[in-house]
């Protein structure tokens, strides 16, 4: 499946849950820069799931430390 | 290291406590907010002793004697005679302790009995005891759900079973509380094939609210999933036959598990897997933390077994319970507090707090007034709440409730709450 298409989608989903506003890059960490909760990670993760009909697991999730690692694991799940 | 070798012609430098980094240092933070707490001149909440029990529901602690509200003791066992008297006579024939696991030297006559008892209080075929009820979660859990597999948990799980997938190889999928739509939609993505399992709680411990277990079963069973509850906190007095809250909704036939416990309405410590399966025996081969631990003392498995037994058979103490639960929430809504559920649903009312600092400072004034409570805060709760749960026993009386009543208004005040 094509990256640009699952960045672009998730660049809007992530727009309510950045509430302090960061400038999102690909290096972006979601524990160190973005500072979210284990609440606002399960609303996040669910909007995801739910925008692409797939699993993240918590076991992936434990992989995933930075935005652009997130836009990986969507593209490969949706692939998959 | 170069800075390991001393140089006895330079004078030392003081050693900088502070900024020695450990394993340690990681737990800085919270030993700043508890010194933090600590200075502000408050009690330990986390540092309670009690010197004395004088029943199921008072203590002397701190040197005040106390009414206790926050002991999950639902049924208040602890103190009953032929409770006492079966731990005497088990420790004076069998002795102490068992020195040994379950499947070597330790299963004795009692460990046989009090697993017929909860097949008996169940109505179900097979039973399994375990030291606590954290490793009942903990074994069952890791054990059933293998490499491949797929745990979809609601996301207020108690830590015993977060802590029983951790230690697992499946797939972990928690769903937001309570939200059967979040629940089917999970199940539904999981790969074709794939083992599940579905872990609920009939009462969430936090805010004492009760799982919709009727619909989440029907939906875990459409999808092909197994399914575990954990009932610590409704055994003995929710259900017809207090069997919690899969029995008072009607679906206990379709629960592959029921995790339960004795150290709240059994009033001792252990805790059990109960469930109808064909193969369940196999577990107590392969379920590490039933194996290699030891089994529980004969006192404690004969006061559990003639605890469960009279808990068959105790709908007026049940009905009492429910009287203490009704009165108190309405009592504490009425003088402006703010709760974890609009109505009663368990014996659990959890009073929510502002922040912490107030939190802890209503904790220390139901103490100075002669009222025990729990203090919960973040992680342990949901959404970074702080509470005050109060558990409620059938052996408060009515005038109890009535006292606590009177203490929460004083305490509310002074604080500042209400």
């Amino acid at each position: 499946m094509d990256r640009e298409d699952t960045k672009a989608r998730i660049d809007t989903l992530i727009e309510p849950f950045n509430k302090k506003g960061v400038a999102i890059t690909e290096d972006t960490t979601f524990a160190g820069d973005l500072e979210w909760d284990s609440l606002t990670v399960m609303d996040f993760v669910a909007a995801i799931e739910d925008e692409f009909d797939i699993i993240i697991s918590m076991n992936q999730q434990a992989e995933i430390e930075t935005y652009g690692q997130l836009i990986d694991a969507v593209t490969k799940l949706r692939g998959a | 290291m170069s800075e390991s070798i001393s140089t006895p012609d330079k004078p030392e430098p003081l050693p900088e406590v502070e900024d020695a980094k450990d394993l340690f240092s990681k737990f800085d933070p919270l030993i700043k907010q508890r010194q933090d707490l600590l200075d502000s001149g408050l009690e330990d909440p986390f540092g309670l002793v009690m010197e004395r029990v004088l029943s199921p529901v008072t203590a002397v602690c701190n040197g005040r004697e106390t009414i206790l509200l926050g002991t999950y003791n639902y049924m208040g066992m602890t103190f009953d005679p032929e409770v006492i008297e079966a731990g005497k006579s088990a420790l004076e024939n069998f002795g102490s302790g068992t020195t040994g696991s379950r499947v070597l030297n330790g299963t004795y006559v009692g460990h046989k009995e009090v697993e017929n008892a909860l097949c008996e209080f169940y109505g179900m075929e097979h039973a399994m005891v375990f030291s606590t009820g954290y490793q009942a979660n903990l074994g069952i859990i890791s054990t059933i759900a293998g490499k491949g597999d797929y745990i979809v948990l609601d996301i207020d799980s108690h830590a015993s079973i977060w802590d029983g997938c951790a230690m697992g190889n499946a797939e972990v999928v928690p769903f937001k509380h309570n939200d059967l739509e979040a629940m089917e939609k999970r199940l539904k993505r999981i790969p074709e094939g794939a083992g599940k399992l579905v872990v609920l709680e009939g009462v969430y411990s936090m805010l004492g609210d009760i799982a919709p277990l009727k619909e989440m079963v029907a939906v875990a069973k459409k999808h092909g999933a197994m399914v575990l509850v954990d009932e610590a906190h409704s055994m003995g007095f929710i259900g017809p036959n207090g069997r919690g809250v899969a029995e008072d909704q009607g679906v206990l036939d379709d629960v592959d598990f029921v995790i339960g416990t004795f150290s709240k309405s059994v009033g001792t410590v252990g805790g059990f897997c109960v469930s109808n399966h064909p193969k369940f025996e196999i577990m107590r081969l392969v379920c590490r933390p039933y194996v290699f631990t030891a089994s529980l003392p004969p006192s404690v498995v004969a006061t559990a077994a003639t605890s469960i037994r009279k808990l068959m058979d105790a709908g007026d103490k049940r009905a009492h319970l429910w009287e203490n639960s009704k009165r108190l929430h309405k009592g504490l809504r009425d003088l402006g507090f703010e709760l974890g559920t609009d109505e009663p649903q368990s014996a659990i009312i959890a009073v929510i707090m502002p922040d912490l600092e107030r939190g802890a400072g209503m904790w220390e004034a139901l103490l100075k007034e002669g009222l025990y409570v729990n203090l919960a805060r973040p992680p342990a709760t949901p959404a970074g709440m702080t509470l005050l749960r109060c558990s409620l026993c059938a052996e408060h009386s009515e005038e109890q409730v009535g006292q606590i009543l009177t203490m929460f208004e004083a305490a509310g005040k002074a604080v500042g709450i209400i």
